[in-house]
């Protein structure tokens, strides 16, 4: 058999310093693996965290249920304003020209409308990422000590913001399904409640579908862009400091 | 820790010591003894890594180690000049008043913060001269930490806890989980392995990390106050298994401590005051003052 060991050592027996090596690893399985411990173990601490995706997004799913939804009920109407015109045209044979004048306000109105929710889902999303970002700040503080110790095990500056940033996406994600839920829900029940119960049967569910996705993909990605300041921040600090905070 | 059953009425035997005789059934357990025996021989040939050239007597050394903390406006000097040598394979306490620099120190030596001046060496190597990657080469393959808070990750269970550092170097998952397990056998924790952090005494938290220190048979063992959070028989546990594992796998031990009792296990005691080595005691000037119980004895 071959003594590898030995050989090595009769290598290096001519005396230079020991060989140092590089290669370090991470797989992703296994940072994937730590990160959703640390969502579901410290689920109270995810639970702030997320509480803000949740928040953010469920006003963003709100808005664009009420899009959705209100955009349904006109065409409903104007379907329906057609179809009585028209009954009105083939019975008297007369030209309207009043429809053409109530369909540029019915324009003008919409783009306002569209800006002004443009305006307020812009600053909302702004709000909840400095939410995220903060709380992201606090869990990423309350683990210094963790932080210092897994490199003192051997870990890398970039595993540490792997780690954190697996956990932001997970919590983002999480967080932003039920801010959908939640947001889209709630619009639902009011707009059945205003317009009755036949609404949802006048929406276009494959444009709330699509909008629904684009949500929770806004809610993952902010979650994920609120995480690299702090995880960036912590993975850089020498071990020795990080070793030292006390909580 | 050896735990032997008896071959002809299967009583089990947990000792740490040698028994000839079963005492249950009285037969002769000289031959079971000594195969178990072989077979901690074997393994603790696997604890610690000695690879290197053996032709440097010194596997840590430092010159002139000096850390300067600044404040705002404020310079705290906590090491000033420290010349150290440690010698291969031995169990070297660092002795000295809280603030002295002990940490410090510690904390240099292991590659955990870089010095204002002065250099240390591992194995001949300039820490200095060291990037990210090495560093952290260094730090999982040569280097084993114990901390007085323990530190082990609470979300990880103790095999978890103990296999980390060694996802890190790569190591395959049959042969991580395989040595896992030995070293938590080992430190006397091998009905535990899925037990978390917060369900394990202090002591046995402790013994996790001792194990974890061992992931990846490091050459150095830095232990910075082991049994400072530990009461004092559970601290005298620890200290005895690292003087066993000191003794029987030659890993060296480098260990800060105001914690007297180190002083019967430890080769060698470095006194520090105000970061400055004071004196070095030796084992042998120890032994001898016990017969004269008169003052310390300076050497070095
Ligand atoms: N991060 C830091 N910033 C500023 N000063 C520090 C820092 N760390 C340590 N010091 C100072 O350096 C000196 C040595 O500290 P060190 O922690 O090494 O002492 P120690 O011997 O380990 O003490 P103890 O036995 O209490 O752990 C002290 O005066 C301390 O105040
Ligand atoms: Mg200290």
């Amino acid at each position: 058999m071959l003594d590898v060991k030995g050989l090595a050592k009769a290598a290096r027996a001519e005396g230079g310093p020991i060989e140092i090596e590089k290669q370090m690893t991470l797989p992703w399985t296994d940072a994937f693996r730590i990160s959703l411990r640390n969502v579901t173990l410290r689920l109270g601490r995810a639970a702030i965290t997320a509480a803000g995706v949740v928040l953010g997004i469920a006003f963003l799913a709100s808005v664009w249920t009420s899009k959705v939804v209100v955009e349904g009920l006109e065409l409903s109407q104007e379907e329906a304003h057609r179809r009585q015109v028209e009954a009105v045209q083939t019975a008297a044979g007369v030209e309207e020209e009043a429809g053409t004048a109530t369909e540029v306000v019915t324009a003008e109105e919409k783009a306002n409308r569209a800006a002004r929710q443009a305006w307020l889902v812009i600053m909302s999303l702004l709000v909840c990422t400095v939410g995220i970002t903060n709380s992201m700040l606090m869990s990423v503080t309350e683990r210094f000590q963790e932080i210092g110790t897994m490199k003192c095990l051997g870990a890398l500056d970039m595993f540490i913001v792997r780690l954190f940033l697996i956990e932001s996406i997970l919590i983002g994600l999480l967080g932003s399904l039920v801010g959908v839920l939640i947001g889209h829900l709630i619009m639902l029940l009011v707009f059945c409640i205003k317009e009755g119960w036949d609404t949802p049967a006048k929406m276009d569910w494959a444009a709330m579908a699509v909008y629904m996705l684009v949500a929770v993909a806004i809610g993952t990605l902010l979650s994920l862009v609120a995480a690299v300041g702090p995880a960036v921040r912590a993975a850089r600090m020498p071990p020795a400091a990080a070793l030292q905070t006390e909580i | 820790m050896a735990k032997i059953t008896c071959p002809s009425c299967g009583y089990e035997i947990d000792t740490p010591g040698i028994v000839t005789v079963c005492p249950e059934c009285g037969a002769d357990l000289r031959g079971v003894m000594e195969e178990v025996g072989h077979q901690r021989e074997e393994m603790m040939a696997t604890i610690a890594r000695d690879d290197s050239v053996t032709t440097h007597e010194f596997i840590v050394r430092t010159r002139g180690l000096t850390k300067i903390y600044v404040m705002g406006e404020v310079e705290v000097p906590a090491l000033r000049g420290v010349d150290l040598d440690v010698r291969r394979g031995e169990y070297l306490s660092i002795m000295g008043p809280s603030g002295s620099g002990k940490s410090t120190l510690f904390n240099m030596v292991g590659g955990l913060d870089k010095p204002t001046d002065g250099t240390c060496f591992i194995e001949e190597v300039d820490m200095a001269q060291l990037d990210a990657f090495e560093l952290a080469w260094l730090r999982c393959r040569k280097i084993g930490y114990i901390f007085q808070t323990f530190n082990l990750i609470p979300v990880m269970t103790a095999l978890e806890n103990v296999t980390l550092p060694m996802i890190f170097a790569g190591m395959g998952t049959d042969e991580m989980m395989e040595r896992g397990r030995t070293l938590l056998d080992l430190v006397g924790l091998g009905d535990r392995l899925h037990h978390k952090p917060y369900e394990l005494s202090g002591g046995q938290q402790q013994r996790v990390a001792v194990a974890r220190a061992l992931a990846n048979a490091p050459a150095i063992i830095l232990a910075d106050e082991p049994t400072g959070n530990l009461d004092l028989q559970t601290g005298k546990e620890i200290i005895d298994l690292l003087k066993e594992l000191n003794r029987e796998s030659g890993v060296t031990v480098i260990s800060a401590t105001h914690d007297l009792k180190m002083i019967d296990v430890s080769d060698r005691i470095v006194h520090i005051r105000d970061g400055e080595v004071e004196r070095i005691e030796q084992r042998a000037d120890l032994e001898l003052e016990i017969g004269t119980l008169g003052s310390e004895h300076v050497t070095d």
